[in-house]
């Protein structure tokens, strides 16, 4: 006990802040790199220079970014301030993530930034600059560019050359971001009168077969991603891309461009309308020193910070002054973005908004990529938002609960109490118990605090419903809910028998050519005779030592549609290349190669160790009674391997159907949520469609009763395998 | 036994070559990004470099933060005292426990054993949600100290169940005879048991030191401050949604992947005794 008491203090001594709050710099967090990135930390030494306030900077990975800030910030743990798009601001505002902007006058901002920013007339966050997309022209190909998308349509024959791969137009198709713009054009709306999502409108399937046309008709690539869209344009083999400010500072010197708004629809006379983004300043509503980051994030949303900002970052400003200064209003990248801007939509930054990305993906994908037709895909988003989310449940009583907990433990108690008295006094019948408790104590300690109480939590989570912080007892609607499988036929994806059904079958797959190229190759490298055995050997283990996030994200850009090695290899050997996430089989494929690379060497080991405990003489008897090599195996390895392989097969298959991270970053479910297996499906309920805890546990609870059976099952195998061998 | 033939033998090296080059070529493919001077894919089979340049390794090792501290090092210092520590109170918690676990009679053994395995089918990713909140009433968020103990508690039952395989498997007429001599069951714990079951304690601290060296959601989810970051979240950095820096990544990789590959090179030859002999076994 001693022992973990004096980590526990070591551990607090090690983590006592010795400097008091005022003398620590101010923390800002944000996702931007590259020129923006150093524009930021200009602007932040400013503030430093002007007021003697240190600010520390921390970049983070967009993905994580929204994740990080939820959990931190209510933990008090998070920044004094930070920088977000404002589409997220209701989100945070209703987990209480930021405090009012106090020093901000509106006058200072273009009048539609500011807006962007209110909840109940009250501006949270200070605008820093507008984000949206404009088209870049490669002046050497494009002399007059499109003003609508007739003209449009009639220059891209000339422009393009599919088979020489080149593009009249590239963007990345397959991002609703990128899409709104087209659905807005085209008449649709987003939002219905009520301020719900809606998708199955005309304006969606005319947007999409707008898009879904200039892809058949090749003069858009397809899966294009950001750094496609930046090779091609820095190649000239794209005459023209949408893209935003950021993409400035990504073209090659050598490229002579300008920058237009986007063509106006010519069948509605709408321009294509892209989404406005405003880039905000937020100060942290837990912050201990708010008077200074206030200070700071109207530092960095004005003035000389945002001249830094636009002229280093590219940035558009939305100050106000900054263009009364001839280098940013002279600024053609600037003005034409700023010009751009005035046709845009501003996003909304209500709760649906947040809520509208994965179905516009779906619906997205399964036309450009997956061939549903256009006009079927807007139903298609509809059921998925549906879905998706899940109306609060309604509270339950906990009292039938508490009940059933207590009769547990009093059943409990009686039972040890009633059991029959021991023939042997409890010090005779355990007569080391007091050393047993000194050597255990330590490592029980440990996971009592950090295993079971966060597994006991996390069970009685899955009772619960989880919403911008609250918890409410909802009893077992989470499980009803995933079990009726809602509106969902079990043939689909997002029901849960069929991610149980793709969960199973990922795992079989999985052990069954984990064991079978394990086993091989421990009976190609049992002879201890042959030479370079150790070699082999620790070059076949290498795929064991890789972090197997790396492995996933290696194998992901192995499998990458345009630059992909595996493609690669099979345009070497003359065939086609594959869009390998596009269908369930190929992206299911992709997944169980990463994952078999990953996991034969630990079954190699094993066999290897299970078939060096085999004795020699069993062989050389049977070779003595005429025995062949196949009979051998069949008769004296299989039978003397089971029992020790038997455990690793267990293991391992309890690991493969926990594997999150290679279904995660391999396939990322595609197509449609397809690949995901129920461990990357919870993580998905609790960390990406507004943090389901309960929800995202009840599925984790039913991957553990799954798991338990399975356990189960095993044991018996085990029990009966080691009758077998008496 | 019998010598195989010439030719089997031949068979067999070319089979395994063939193989070898198969689970090399995406570690190629990797070295290659690391070393060309481009920071994208490029549709090519080739697994070998056409120009080579240390450019990305240039790049990620002399990483400085804003402040302009040498911000790689520290993360690198950051990954050696995590994995390190967890190493130690890891393997030291879990030594005493399997001890404990083969050798004694204790109420509540056989439960425990089970329980320990019960909570490895909780999804990790999900125990993350509650594991926030414990360290931060134990004011152990954004600290090292808790990466630590959050790394070694949850390797442990592994760990435990390794080591209790294999001490099971060590006579005990050993230990007898030690205490006949007059060793009290310490000495008899770290003079006796500890050395026999040094391939066991190899295989069990590589794993503890690869777990917490490897490691990435909880790292990323509980660490704030980028000069506490271990090398995992780091790397991160390079992988973004719209962009990913192949180059930057491949040679971060690399530098990730060496330690680790090191210390199996050095341990290979326990590793399959040191499974086999204990733990999976049940």
């Amino acid at each position: 006990m001693s022992q973990w008491l004096g980590l526990a203090l070591l551990a607090t001594a090690l983590s006592a802040h010795a400097a008091p709050e005022t003398e620590k710099p101010l923390k800002l967090w944000h996702a931007y790199r590259g020129g923006e990135e150093t524009a930021l930390v200009q602007a932040t030494e400013l503030f430093t220079a002007k007021t003697g306030v240190q600010v520390e900077l921390l970049a983070l990975p967009y993905d994580a970014y929204a994740a990080k800030l939820t959990n931190a910030i209510p933990h008090g743990v998070g920044p004094d301030l930070f920088i977000f798009n404002h589409e997220r601001l209701r989100n945070f505002h209703a987990l209480h993530l930021m405090a009012p902007a106090s020093g901000l006058a509106r006058e200072d901002y273009f009048p539609n930034a500011v807006e962007a920013l209110e909840v109940d007339g009250q501006v949270y966050g200070y605008p820093m600059s507008l984000k949206s997309l404009a088209l870049y022209v490669n002046t050497k190909l494009v002399t007059q560019p499109p003003e609508t998308t007739d003209a449009l349509l009639a220059m891209l024959p000339a422009l393009s050359d599919a088979d020489a791969g080149r593009f009249g137009l590239a963007y990345e198709s397959g991002d609703f971001y990128f899409h709104a713009g087209f659905l807005f054009g085209f008449g649709g709306e987003l939002f219905d009168a009520n301020g719900r999502a809606s998708f199955d409108t005309q304006g969606m399937a005319r947007s999409l077969a707008f898009v879904k046309d200039l892809q058949d008709r090749r003069f858009i690539p397809q899966e294009a991603s950001g750094a496609l869209v930046k090779s091609l344009f820095n190649d000239g083999r794209a005459a023209m891309i949408i893209s935003g400010p950021w993409f400035a500072g990504e073209i090659a010197p050598n490229v002579d461009y300008r920058v237009v708004g986007l063509p106006v629809v010519s069948t509605t006379n709408i321009p294509i309308r892209p989404f406005l983004g405003v880039e905000t300043a937020y100060v942290s509503a837990r912050s201990k020193r708010a008077e200074q980051a206030q200070a700071l994030a109207r530092f960095i949303s004005l003035g000389e910070a945002s001249r830094v900002r636009a002229m280093v970052g590219r940035q558009i400003p939305a100050d106000v002054a900054a263009y009364t200064l001839k280098e940013v209003r002279e600024d053609t990248l600037i003005s034409s973005f700023r010009e751009a801007a005035r046709h845009a939509t501003p996003m909304p930054n209500t709760l649906e908004m947040a809520r509208v990305w994965e179905p516009m993906k779906l619906a997205l994908r399964a036309v450009l990529q997956g061939g549903t037709e256009p006009q079927d895909a807007g139903a298609l988003a509809d059921r998925r938002y549906r879905a998706l989310h899940r109306e609060r449940p309604p509270d339950a009583s906990p009292l039938p609960w508490l009940g059933l907990v207590g009769a547990m433990a009093l059943g409990g108690s009686v039972y040890v109490l009633r059991r029959p008295a021991a023939t042997l006094p409890f010090k005779r019948r355990y007569p080391d118990v007091a050393q047993a408790v000194a050597y255990i104590t330590p490592a029980a300690a440990g996971v009592a605090v950090l295993v079971f109480v966060p597994f006991a939590v996390g069970l009685s989570l899955s009772l619960f419903h989880h919403e911008a912080g609250e918890y409410s007892f909802v009893g077992l609607a989470n499980f009803v809910d995933i079990l009726a499988s809602r509106g969902y036929s079990i043939t689909e994806p997002l029901s849960f028998y069929f991610t149980l059904a793709v969960t199973l079958l990922w795992a079989v797959v999985n052990v069954v050519l984990h064991v079978s190229i394990g086993l091989f190759l421990a009976l190609l490298l049992k002879d201890p005779l042959l030479k370079l055995r150790g070699v082999y050997r620790v070059l076949l283990i290498i795929p064991w030592a890789v972090p197997n996030y790396i492995t996933a994200l290696m194998w992901k850009g192995m499998f990458h549609r345009q630059f992909g090695a595996i493609n690669g290899l099979l345009v070497a050997l003359d065939l086609e290349p594959v869009s390998w996430f596009t269908r369930f089989s190929t992206a299911f494929a992709a997944n169980v190669a990463t994952n078999t690379w990953l996991g034969f060497p630990f079954m190699m080991v094993v066999a290897l160790g299970a078939l060096q405990s085999i004795p020699q003489e069993l062989y050389e008897a049977a070779e003595v009674d005429g025995a062949s090599k196949w009979t051998q195996f069949r008769r004296i390895t299989l039978p003397l391997l089971r029992p020790a392989m038997l455990p690793a097969v267990i293991l391992g298959s309890v690991w493969t159907f926990n594997m999150f991270n290679i279904i995660y970053l391999v396939s990322g479910g595609e197509p449609g949520g397809g690949t995901d297996i129920l461990v990357s499906e919870a993580y998905r309920w609790a960390f990406q469609r507004n943090e389901q805890y309960g929800f995202a546990a009840a599925y984790s609870v039913l991957i553990f009763v799954v798991l338990l059976v399975w356990s189960a099952f095993t044991k018996r195998l085990m029990r009966s395998s080691s009758e077998v061998m008496g | 036994m019998n010598r195989p033939s010439r030719l089997k033998m031949a068979a067999i090296h070319a089979g395994l070559t063939l193989l070898c080059m198969a689970t090399l070529y995406p570690v190629l493919w990797v070295v290659k990004m690391a070393l060309s001077p481009t920071d994208g894919l490029a549709l090519t089979a080739n697994p070998f470099p056409e120009t080579v340049t240390l450019e990305h390794f240039r790049q990620v090792l002399s990483g400085t933060d804003a402040a302009g501290r040498w911000v790689f090092g520290r993360q690198l210092l950051a990954s050696i005292v995590v994995a390190g520590a967890t190493t130690l109170v890891g393997l030291t918690l879990a030594v005493s426990a399997a001890y404990a676990l083969s050798r004694f009679r204790f109420p509540g053994k056989e439960g425990g054993m089970q329980a320990l395995l019960v909570t490895q089918m909780f999804p990790a990713t999900l125990m993350m949600v509650p594991i926030y909140s414990i360290l931060q009433k134990l004011h152990l968020l954004d600290s090292l100290t808790g990466l630590v103990l959050v790394y070694a508690t949850t390797a442990l039952p592994f760990c435990i169940w390794n080591l209790k395989g294999y001490f099971d498997t060590l006579p005990r007429e050993l230990e007898e005879a030690a205490v006949m001599d007059g060793a009290s069951t310490f000495q008899v714990f770290v003079r006796v048991v500890l050395p026999l079951a040094r391939p066991a304690l190899a295989v069990t601290a590589l794993f503890s030191f690869m777990t917490a060296w490897n490691e990435f959601i909880l790292a990323a989810t509980l660490l704030n401050d980028p000069s506490r970051f271990t090398l995992p979240v780091a790397l991160q950095r390079f992988v973004g949604e719209h962009k990913v820096e192949w180059g930057k990544f491949a040679a971060g990789a690399l530098i990730v992947s060496a330690p680790v590959m090191a210390l199996f090179f050095a341990l290979q030859k326990h590793l399959v005794g040191g499974l086999t002999a204990g733990g999976v076994k049940g």
